[in-house]
């Protein structure tokens, strides 16, 4: 973005940063706003016809959709209150600490191939760094307020995301170890071609782990049946007892931006990100291939596609965890503890040891149904061949496969994100699924 | 334009985190709240964080959120929450803790600052300019780096292409990482042990009671 404006309109380097800056936050402000304007108004449909209800109808035409903008005007023109007993400073930072938390954990988001605000190579690591800072937005609005509900709350908190980020960091990182990167445009771009790319068919290891990630990205952003925080029938409303107006919005909109990121960040790790269940724009030979920098109508229509087709995938997971919210019972503090620490860290484990053997082995996956035409368009099975040689040439003699030679004619595959040489087909392996395709 | 071309925009975000970091370095001292300090040091150091970033070094700005500003805080956060009584809620040092902390603290910033500019291998030469920024592959260089290959260490030729010689060490930096993670465990350990509440044998059942309602 910067680089366009730079070349294109030959703006000065400092303002062309500032302006793609801006940009990049106004598109990620207004779809934070517009999912929790929608969200809001899905909540009060889906929890109505799961009820036996109507949900909203009146207000607004069709479906009652002037929902969220009336409950807007509402929340603006509620009196701000702030309690005697509040350390009035932390009072006021708390919703900002936990709205700007979830809000910056988009900048490393990808939405399509090379639509990102912020392109690392550690997006992954990013994204569950900054997401784990929404808490502390949390403990510090149940301190502040002086009151005791709002303290029991927080520590609920607290004590939930702190014990749940240890079997989501174990989720997370067998994608990453399958792909070898922690680049999140990298990790989808794998996933190109057929839904049996996708990284949740890769093995049964990593199909089982995606439920895994699932509850435990429900536990960390605090949704029901883990919502104890802010559980209404024992605790008024948790943390955000004393908070009214727009003060109080902001923690919603920090909770509904937290959902459609975890199910973002779902959809990229295990659903292939941005590549549908069937590759229209690679036979079309629209999308933009690997490494290229022009631009051109034709990808930026296959990007728009995949940003619309990224975009479906996370409003379905968010629709199911509200759809789980208004199912399941709330749990006890103690059950949410047992579900974490003997059931989803243990699984976690064996599924990250499994995932890794499995790939190690070589063994069988459904994408081997699908013909291998690593020439065509887009590739029909796994093109998990990005990076070319690039001068690390030293390390890659020290690399244990360095001495085994590849087999004749066999092209060497690099590790993806590095440009190293990986190992050759049938390292150590001689599996003949491996042997065969190369691939795995 | 002139002005936005006269300015110099790197070193003026580096000041901007670095005067961050250390504001709310110096509101921590100046606080005696001890929740409002670690909001404070929240802050400060993701002001730190920002420097990390600024520099390109990505993985290690993310290191410093994740652990420091993340687990270490929330950690913080906990500990307060679970001992916090009447006298430690608001801590006001005596004059003799001032004085046992300015001699710790000086001494270690004699030591940083002595070194920071005492060592020839940290310096860059002063007429060099800003760096150019490179190419942001932290994640693996510092993953290669804890195996003992240093790739910012590769011989390049003109083309960029890695010569044969490579300086390296063997066990890598993988051992005192260990060792300095193992250390951090113990440390955390003995703070969760220090801090506990101690509970009396007679007052055992009252507070099992009261946890599980």
């Amino acid at each position: 973005m910067a680089e366009f404006l730079v070349h294109t309109l030959s703006l000065p380097a400092p303002l062309a940063y500032l302006l793609a800056a801006l940009i990049h936050c106004g598109f990620i402000l207004g779809l934070v706003a517009a999912g929790a304007v929608v969200f809001i108004w899905a909540e009060r449909k889906v929890s109505g016809r799961i009820q036996d209800r109507l949900g909203p109808t009146r207000t607004g035409g069709k479906f009652g959709w002037l929902q969220s903008p009336a409950d807007g005007i509402k929340v603006l023109a509620k009196e701000d209150l702030i309690p005697r007993a509040a350390d009035r400073l932390l009072f006021r930072a708390a919703p900002y600490v936990s709205f700007s938390s979830s809000f910056t954990a988009y900048l490393a988001l990808p939405f399509a191939d090379g639509w990102v605000a912020f392109d690392t190579n550690v997006a992954v690591f990013f994204i569950l760094a900054v997401l784990g800072l929404e808490v502390f937005g949390v403990i510090l609005a149940g301190y502040a307020s002086g009151s005791k509900w709002s303290l029991f709350g927080a520590m609920r908190e607290a004590a939930q995301v702190v014990s749940y980020e240890v079997p989501l960091g174990i989720c997370v990182v067998i994608p990453v170890l399958l792909t070898g990167t922690m680049n999140l445009t990298t990790i989808a771009n794998m996933q190109a071609g057929w839904c049996s790319n996708w990284l949740i068919f890769h093995d049964p290891f990593t199909f089982a782990v995606f439920w895994i990630y699932a509850t435990c990205a429900l536990a960390s952003v605090n949704r029901a049946p883990f919502d104890l925080a802010e559980a209404e029938s024992e605790l008024v409303a948790g943390f955000m007892t004393e908070y009214s107006g727009m003060r109080w919005s902001l923690f919603f909109m920090a909770e509904y931006s937290s959902m459609l990121l975890v199910s973002c960040l779902a959809v990229i790790l295990f659903f292939g990100g941005w590549h549908g269940p069937i590759p229209v724009f690679d036979w079309l030979g629209w999308a933009y291939p690997g490494g290229a920098s022009s631009w051109q109508l034709t990808g930026f229509l296959a990007n728009l596609a995949g940003c619309v087709n990224f975009i479906t995938k996370a409003v379905i997971g968010v629709t199911v965890m509200l759809w789980i919210r208004w199912t399941l019972p709330r749990l006890r503090i103690d059950q949410v503890m047992t579900m974490c620490l003997k059931y989803c860290v243990p699984l976690a484990a064996i599924c990250f040891i499994g995932a890794l053997w499995w790939q190690v082995a070589g063994w069988w996956s459904p994408n081997h149904w699908l013909p291998l035409r690593p020439d065509g368009p887009g590739g029909m099975r796994e093109t998990w061949v990005v990076a070319p040689e690039a001068a690390c040439g030293e390390v890659a003699r020290r690399l244990p496969w360095a001495d085994s030679a590849p087999p004749h004619g066999a092209a060497r595959r690099t590790l993806p994100g590095c440009g190293l040489a990986g190992p050759p087909a049938g390292w150590r392996t001689g599996s003949p699924a491996a042997a065969r395709g190369g691939v795995q | 334009m002139t002005i936005w071309a006269a300015t110099d925009w790197y070193a003026f975000f580096f000041l901007l985190f670095a005067l961050l970091a250390c504001g709310f370095a110096a509101a921590v001292l100046f606080t005696s709240n001890i929740v409002r300090m670690a909001f404070y040091l929240t802050l400060s150091l993701g002001a730190t964080a920002g420097l990390f970033f600024l520099a390109g070094a990505e993985f290690v700005g993310v290191m410093q959120l994740m652990i420091y500003v993340g687990g270490t805080l929330v950690l913080l956060v906990f500990g307060v929450m679970l001992t916090a009584r009447a006298p430690f809620l608001s801590l006001r040092p005596r004059s003799g803790e001032w004085i046992v902390s300015l001699i710790a603290g000086g001494t270690l910033l004699f030591l940083l600052i002595a070194s920071a500019f005492g060592v020839r291998n940290w310096r860059t030469a002063s007429d060099s300019g800003p760096l150019p920024l490179a190419e942001a592959q932290t994640a693996t260089a510092v993953g290669a780096g804890l195996t003992g290959v240093r790739v910012d260490r590769l011989n390049r030729d003109a083309a960029g292409h890695a010569l044969s010689q490579l300086p390296h060490t063997d066990s890598g930096y993988l051992l005192p990482f260990v060792i300095v993670s193992v250390h951090l465990l113990v440390v955390l350990v003995g703070a969760a042990y220090l801090a506990r509440a101690k509970v009396r044998r007679r007052s055992a059942t009252e507070s099992t009671a009261s946890v599980e309602g």
